[in-house]
């Protein structure tokens, strides 16, 4: 039975079998690749649900608003996903006892975007024999080698373990993590001050402010956003002058040091294809070379080094030092 | 009919650019938009889109209105005058003109909006027509040809040459300043640009969604579409972001906002979005409480609202933009199918 078909006839087992109510996963769209979250109420909807390559949408922030109502819900979670859960559970913005969390597992999604940057256009269906693409178009059939198809949030992959399941399906625990996450940090960090501000001037500059980021970030869970909020005097539906976006995108990733974990959603969703996750991925750096090493979600009852303090916390001065070097 | 050889445009932009400002599809960190043209710049005509639409050129998504300075017991006031850069955009698409037109219907109609006007009218409109159209688009569902787009100048690539083929008296004036560089088109031209256009529509029959049935929106009965039990299905994954009305090319919705600038204010017009939270809040009410409402009003006003009250224009051009940006593949597309019941 091919993975999809497994993981739905589970959800179909656990709603007739009244552990779950409803559940979250992924429903076919239009094409063979923009798949979209959906809530399954019944097993005639669940007909529609899929599972496949093209299934990037993390889903665990759609709990903070399905596990309020009635019920429970089932919620389809990859590996990486996982730890972003987790990290809603220790912040007490999901009720861990409304929610039944079906590991799933996950071999790396692929993103529309990168074959259509090659050039292919008018796609009507692709064929993935795991090493290369068959891309079907109106213009004809095209190939590209899969590894550069890869969604960029899956080039660094945390392996195939879930940190919090209460069931898995078709997981591979044992997948090993894959790719250095901070080798680009390191690039940036290597740069001179000018090179590096003009590298963010260039990429931020492209903003258009649609807060695509900060509401797909599952980190991102105030119940009202400084920025939606008038009375805050921040409010700002644009930028009213050419830096705002920069500073914008700085303080959202001030706000969700040391709880982002790194799940690339931000970057993943961003119409501009501006790198945000090389934001956090610096703070990310920072926390564990100052700290330890940490992992956001790794735990639901963690405490991040940014908010839990000890005797042997590194002095403002070292900090300092530090921060003059790089 | 004028042409020009493709290994000639650096100059023709040159030309354009030292008479009027030029705005073209250029690529800055990887992403294609309309962008001054400057000497040496990464020019995409290939790209049969850019990320935001080209409607940022009349309306740009912040402008200022006004500057109040405040000097002890004095305010100063500064109204910004309207904009009056002459400029040429060059390679606008088929579907994007269309959008002009429908800017127009709401900017151009009273109270007209000097802003606006004043662009246009100092803008010249050179589009053109799509050789490679995608999947996701679906202009000729909405009356638009993409082989024959409208603007000032319409231009084709055809092969290695460029068509330009004035159709407004802007457009002439404009070829007639290029007239150096043009050559006239012979009949092997005219036949080839001909072939071109008729290859064009046979890609374009073959999209999947060029026969997209619009016609549960035709004289659409409006409180029944409004009470809908399709609403909360197609809206459920929505996440309330901005990115469909902001790639938009006729999304108009602007809010006007004050800048506290520690010694006076600016005040500042932006592009609002329906999908934003407190888009409706007003003296303390917000008659849109729910992402589903806000999500229906897009819609409705696209597919409903708009054409009741603009001859029966849709307020969409099937660029497809927003197939292609949504974070979570939500579109006007399944939109359309899922209230015309075709799906």
């Amino acid at each position: 039975m091919q993975r999809a078909e497994m993981i739905k006839a589970k959800i179909l087992e656990l709603m007739q079998n009244k552990t779950v109510d409803r559940a979250i996963g992924w429903k076919r769209g239009e094409f063979f690749y923009d798949n979209s979250p959906a809530v399954f109420e019944t097993p005639e909807e669940l007909e529609d649900f899929v599972y496949d390559s093209f299934c990037g949408a993390n889903l665990s922030k759609y709990l903070v608003k399905e596990a309020k109502k009635d019920g429970k819900v089932l919620v389809c979670i990859k590996p990486c996903d996982s730890y972003s859960l987790n990290q809603l559970l220790t912040e007490h913005r999901v009720d861990r006892s409304k929610i039944y969390v079906l590991g799933i597992g996950c071999d790396g999604m692929l993103d529309i975007e990168l074959i259509r940057a090659k050039g292919i256009k008018g796609i009507t269906a692709v064929k993935d024999d795991g090493e290369t693409l068959t891309v079907d178009t109106v213009y004809g059939e095209r190939t590209l080698p899969r590894s550069e198809a890869i969604l960029g949030r899956c080039t660094v992959c945390k392996g195939g373990k879930h940190v919090i399941f209460d069931e898995l399906v078709c997981a591979d625990e044992e997948k090993e993590a894959r790719g250095d996450r901070f080798e680009k940090v390191s690039e940036l960090e290597a740069m001179t001050d000018d090179e590096r501000f003009a590298f963010w001037r260039s990429e931020l500059s492209k903003c258009i402010r649609c807060n695509a980021c900060r509401n797909a970030c599952p980190a991102c869970t105030c119940e009202k956003c400084v920025f939606d909020n008038d009375a805050s005097g921040y409010a700002s539906k644009a930028n009213s002058d050419t830096f705002e976006e920069n500073m914008f995108h700085i303080i959202r990733a001030f706000h969700v040091a040391g709880r982002c974990t790194d799940c690339g959603e931000c970057s993943r969703v961003c119409p501009e294809k501006i790198p945000l996750h090389l934001l956090n991925r610096k703070f990310i750096k920072d926390i564990n070379e100052l700290y330890g090493e940490y992992q956001a979600g790794e735990t639901d009852n963690g405490r991040s080094p940014v908010t839990n303090f000890t005797k042997t916390d590194a002095e403002p001065s070292v900090i300092y030092e530090r921060g003059g070097k790089n | 009919m004028l042409k020009i050889s493709l290994s000639k445009l650096d100059s023709l932009f040159e030309l354009i650019g030292s008479e009027k400002t030029l705005y073209l599809p250029i690529e800055k960190a990887g992403q294609v938009q309309f962008y001054q043209y400057e000497k040496g710049a990464k020019v995409r005509l290939d790209a049969l889109q850019t990320v935001k639409s080209p409607k940022d050129l009349f309306f740009p998504q912040s402008e200022c209105y006004a500057r109040f300075q405040v000097k002890q017991n004095n305010i100063s006031i500064e109204a910004i005058a309207p904009c009056d850069d002459k400029f040429v955009i060059f390679g606008v698409r088929a579907c994007d003109a269309k959008s002009f037109e429908l800017l127009d219907r709401v900017f151009l109609s009273e109270p007209v909006d000097a802003m606006y006007r004043s662009r246009r009218e100092n803008g010249v409109v050179v589009t053109l027509s799509c050789n490679e159209p995608e999947e996701t688009c679906f202009c000729k569902a909405l009356g638009i040809d993409a082989a024959a787009p409208a603007g000032d100048v319409s231009a084709a690539i055809v092969g290695d040459e460029l068509m330009m083929e004035a159709r407004t008296e802007k457009g002439k004036e404009l070829c007639e300043k290029l007239a150096a560089l043009l050559t006239e088109a012979d009949s092997k031209d005219i036949e080839a640009y001909e072939n071109n256009k008729k290859a064009i529509t046979e890609i374009i029959n073959k999209l999947p969604y060029s026969d997209l049935d619009m016609s549960a929106f035709e004289n659409a009965n409006e409180l029944e579409m409004f009470k809908s039990d399709k609403w909360e299905e197609l809206s459920e994954a929505c996440l309330g972001c901005g990115t469909c009305t902001f790639v938009c090319p006729t999304c108009q919705c602007y809010d006007i906002r004050d800048f506290d600038t520690g010694s006076g204010v600016t005040r500042f017009r932006c592009w609002d979005s329906c999908m934003y939270s407190e888009f409706t809040q007003a003296a303390g009410h917000n008659p849109r409480t729910t992402q589903m409402e806000r999500f229906r009003q897009r819609f409705m006003h696209k597919l409903v609202y708009f054409p009741k009250n603009n001859d029966g224009e849709y307020s969409c051009v099937g660029c497809g933009r927003c197939l292609k940006k949504c974070p979570v593949s939500l579109n006007i597309v399944k939109v359309i199918k899922g209230l015309g019941g075709n799906k």
